[in-house]
């Protein structure tokens, strides 16, 4: 039997106020546990809550930037459940009217067809403090630092069919909170967490299969590797007669396992409620227009700009543009570097590859766009052939602060250029390679070309890979073809 | 000296009659002499006032005094008082000293009054008789076995024995109003959102307010001067001008237009309650004031309503006591869940878990709309029986409570009977508006209260026509044996 995927999105992505939602205490990250937080994130008794108004400001630009409608008047109520790292026994979030109303995101898929994800709402409510129960033996460690950092939480429709497609969407999701500034996008410190619900149902069927929500996934490849694996589990407890139970699931991205963690019949009742402590919030037509102006450019438009200011195709153009960091290097890259063909070349080739290969993100990129943009500039005026090239981006990326011209003064990796001296290594390389010599010129044009790279290997050795390929290959064909 | 009123305490200390370091050493002797029978306080904070009434007198010295500077008074033991122990009346916070000061509290400091303790009260405010408290009874110093009324009793009854000239409350269903009327003082509950609510422990978020209790309309006109005000902490505190409230007080009450309200009129009240109020609304007619029959036609669902929505709110505004950050903790918990079953079994008593279980009950899926939703509708329906009222009508009159104070012991087996107590108070509270009880009488040998109900922010109107009622009587200034 064909099966079909669908999927929705959760997502919660901390706001980068400088402040919690509803205390003046610090939301930076990496404290000492508790240091950041005050009488009101501890719920002292008599605290209460005051709305901060950044995080509304934030909201309504995310709201703007998918296009959606923006509740005039939003309510906060308590999510009522116990747990120790939820201060007041309550979380105060928003249910039955939202900041941000019904909106939609773009996507483009790999094979360039379009597609619209719906967003079904998105709402302001407070993070939680964290549970620590390694370090402390038989006991919890509670450190509220977090507790009370805003977190807008983007609900989406099930629109999404694929892994593909909701990590395409996922990745868009990202660029614009990034863009717009209202979230740091760091996945690794949980700035930015993923909740997916998948069900599969028979193909050409119009009902929805019982679904099954995974929680917190903090990275693309998580969510991607979960979502295949969830659709797979689902398939086969289907095609083994087994009904799917309704359920919260949990994923470990290390072991490529997910468990239940609660199913339906064991949620919680949350008896929301409207918050007596915050009154309803009412926004203008002023704010809203001042949160319009305030828009940042976003992955869309940045993506017809790169096309149309630096040349770039479309893919390189929407690869580029889609993460505000990665926009914001290629930018620098270029205003150091000129070479913007070049400079997309190296940041979604050798400096993406970096970043994959050891799993970092854009955010601590070693590499500065000034250092890059020096780096293009000195492959652009032929000083450094792409293998010295590499080696100077190499150096760059385990350095701090170092300059591209005295790392290459320092590892003596500028090109020969000098036809004289470049002719003498050749002179020197061909008096051991008669044998080759005479092959090549017994052999037809076709496969001279081929046997040329024989001779560019000891070229490119006796130069200390510091000949310049080209002029070597001027060179070499003259003389060869005498 | 103690039987000096706060208003004259202050002019005695501007004219250099009294140092404060002598009131605050007078009303401590009185609070050691008879607070052991009365249990008042919770918490006495003797070496504090004394060091304080020593700045006071320094202040004064320097010219820059207010007209609290060194007037000893006390705070209901709900709300937060910096290194002092805050308890709320109960067992999950015997242990517990706040890092910070209510804006109330704050808001005393900072004109120089001397707090001398923390009064008893119902815990976490729930009840109408102070006998819920961890910490045992208060006793009404009208008689020794009635109850001084509820929750602030603490502080009704101390400034009725005369421990001391004025105390906080807070009223979030009556509790001024009922223990003022029921110790012969005069008490204020203001409009939501006058006073601020940061650092007052929360029994009902959306009517709880805190107010004045002191012997004399003039002496809550000064309390509130202290009190009122917005506060950028408490986001349902409102942004409006505070008057100077004593200077109404004298204004005449001729023309003044009073609703007397069928609803409260009933068989309810017996002959002797009904008589003492139409004496005292006479007065008013003396006074020059004229007096209409008006209708609150949805009057007697308000018992219902506040059940469902203060629980409701409790129920949320006490899971922070669990028993993790501070307060009660019980002894060698198995694991979470252990830990919160009982911390919360053992700490709290017996009203508050029945309370805490009755809102949960109203919040919950399925009960949520035929409960909270239908009371949070009956609540807007009493809020216009008001907002109509008030166009006939200045102020509205009734008795405070239905009877005197009762005896200890009478009421505590029968939540329902004890609910009834507050039938006259509670409206005032769901609509938000601010109410008061005077000294009008005397049944049986105790004091009766009448209440009189303003339109909002009408604190001043109030406090005037109470004024002027205790310029033209003396019940105020009967004192109990």
């Amino acid at each position: 039997m064909q099966w079909e995927t669908v999927i929705g999105l959760e997502i919660h992505a901390q706001l980068a106020t400088m402040t919690k939602i509803f205390s003046g205490t610090s939301t930076a990250y990496g404290a000492e546990p508790n240091t950041q937080a005050s009488a009101v994130d501890l719920a002292m008794p008599g605290t209460l809550p005051v709305a901060n108004e950044q995080a509304f400001r934030y909201a309504v630009m995310f709201g703007l930037a998918v296009d959606a409608e923006i509740a005039r008047r939003s309510v906060f109520e308590r999510k009522n459940y116990f747990y120790p790292d939820l201060p007041k026994g309550y979380q105060t979030t928003q249910l039955e009217k939202p900041i941000v109303g019904p909106g939609h995101v773009d996507i483009e898929l790999e094979d360039g067809t379009k597609k619209r994800v719906r967003i079904h709402h998105a709402h302001l409510e407070e993070d939680a403090g964290k549970s620590l129960h390694e370090d402390y033996h038989g006991m919890t460690g509670i450190d509220l630092n977090r507790a009370g950092t805003p977190l807008i939480e983007i609900v989406t429709e099930p629109d999404m069919r694929t892994a593909e497609e909701a990590v395409i969407f996922a990745r868009k999701l990202h660029g614009i909170v990034t863009s717009l500034g209202i979230c740091d996008g760091d996945m690794s410190q949980g700035s930015m967490r993923f909740d997916v619900n998948v069900s599969v149902r028979p193909a050409g069927q119009e009902a929805f299969g019982t679904r099954t929500e995974t929680k917190n996934l903090n990275s693309f490849r998580f969510m991607e590797q979960c979502i295949h694996q969830e659709v797979e589990r689902q398939i086969d407890l289907l095609m083994d007669g087994v009904a799917i139970i309704q359920e919260t699931r949990l994923y470990d991205g290390e072991s490529n396992r997910s468990r239940s963690m609660r199913t339906k019949e064991e949620a919680n009742d949350y008896r929301y409620f409207p918050c007596p402590d915050l009154l309803p919030v009412v926004i203008d037509e002023d704010f809203i227009e001042d949160a319009r102006r305030k828009l940042p450019e976003l992955p869309d438009a940045r993506k017809k700009r790169f096309q149309a200011e630096y040349g770039l195709s479309e893919y390189d153009a929407s690869q580029l543009s889609n993460n505000a960091q990665m926009a914001w290097l290629f930018e620098e890259t270029v205003r150091h570097g000129k070479d913007a063909k070049l400079a997309a070349n190296w940041l979604l080739g050798e400096l993406s590859a970096r970043l994959n290969s050891e799993d970092r993100n854009i955010l601590d990129c070693p590499v500065t766009g000034a250092q890059l943009g020096a780096l293009i500039l000195r492959i652009s005026d032929g000083t450094l052939s792409s293998t010295g090239a590499r080696k100077i981006f190499d150096a760059l990326w385990v350095s701090d602060d170092a300059s591209v011209d005295a790392l290459i003064e320092a590892k003596g990796l500028t090109q020969v250029s000098d036809t004289a001296a470049l002719e003498r290594i050749v002179d020197d390389v061909l008096a051991n390679m008669g044998d080759q010599i005479a092959q090549y010129q017994e052999a037809d044009e076709k496969k001279r070309k081929k046997l040329m790279g024989g001779f560019m290997g000891p070229l490119m050795k006796a130069s200390n890979g510091q000949g310049n390929p080209k002029l070597f290959n001027e060179i070499l064909r003259k003389k060869l073809d005498q | 000296m103690h039987d000096k009123t706060v208003a004259e305490l202050s002019r005695d200390l501007a004219e250099g009659h009294v140092s404060s370091v002598q009131l605050t050493e007078h009303f401590l002797d009185r609070i050691q002499e008879h607070d052991g029978h009365l249990n008042c306080f919770i918490t006495l904070d003797g070496d504090q006032a004394l060091n304080r009434a020593r700045e006071a007198d320094e202040r004064r010295k320097q010219g820059n005094a207010t007209p609290w500077t060194g007037v000893p008074f006390a705070h209901k033991d709900i709300f937060c008082t910096e290194g002092v122990l805050t308890t709320c009346g109960s067992k999950m916070l015997a242990n517990f000293s706040p890092p910070y000061n209510a804006t109330v509290a704050q808001r005393f400091l900072d004109a120089g009054a001397i707090c001398l303790g923390k009064t008893n009260m119902d815990e976490f405010a729930m009840g109408s008789s102070t006998e819920s408290s961890y910490f045992g009874a208060t006793t009404n110093p009208w008689g020794s076995n009635r109850v001084p009324g509820g929750s602030s009793g603490g502080s009704a009854a101390s400034v009725a024995a005369r421990l001391v000239p004025a105390a906080t409350g807070t009223d979030t269903g009556g509790s001024i109003r009922q223990p003022a009327a029921m110790c012969g003082i005069t008490g204020l509950k203001p409009t939501y959102g006058r006073v601020s609510r940061y650092g007052m422990i929360a029994f009902a978020s959306s009517l709880d307010q805190g107010g004045t209790m002191a012997r004399t309309a003039e002496d809550n006109a000064m309390m509130l001067n202290v009190m009122a005000g917005f506060d950028p902490r408490d986001s349902t505190s409102i942004n409006r001008e505070v008057p100077d409230y004593t200077a109404s007080l004298n204004e005449p009450l001729a023309g003044l237009k009073i609703g007397l309200p069928r609803e409260y009129f009933t068989e309810q009240l017996s002959p002797a309650m009904d008589r003492v109020v139409r004496e005292a609304i006479r007065e008013y007619e003396a006074l020059g004031a004229t007096v209409k029959d008006i209708s609150l036609p949805h009057a007697d669902l308000a018992i219902a309503a506040y059940y469902v929505i203060a629980p409701a709110e409790a129920s949320a505004n006490l899971s922070r006591f669990d028993g993790v950050r501070y307060g009660y903790r019980c002894e060698n918990p198995e694991d979470l869940l252990d830990m919160y079953t009982r911390t919360r079994a053992e700490g709290f008593g017996r009203e508050v878990k029945r309370r805490i279980l009755v809102g949960t009950y109203a919040l919950s899926a399925g009960y949520f709309d035929a409960y909270y939703l239908k009371a949070q509708k009956v609540r807007r329906l009493i809020q216009q029986d008001f907002i109509e009222a008030f166009k006939d009508v200045d102020v509205i009159m009734s008795p405070t409570t239905p009877s005197p104070a009762f005896v200890q012991g009478e009421k505590t087996d029968d939540p329902v009977t004890m609910y009834l107590e507050d039938i006259f108070t509670i409206s005032t509270n769901l609509a938000g508006l601010p109410a008061l009880s005077l000294p009008a009488g005397l049944v049986d040998n105790l004091p009766v209260g009448l209440q009189i109900i303003g339109d909002y922010f009408a604190e001043a109107r109030l406090l005037n026509a109470a004024h002027q009622f205790q310029q033209a009587t003396d019940w105020h200034r009967l004192a109990p044996k």
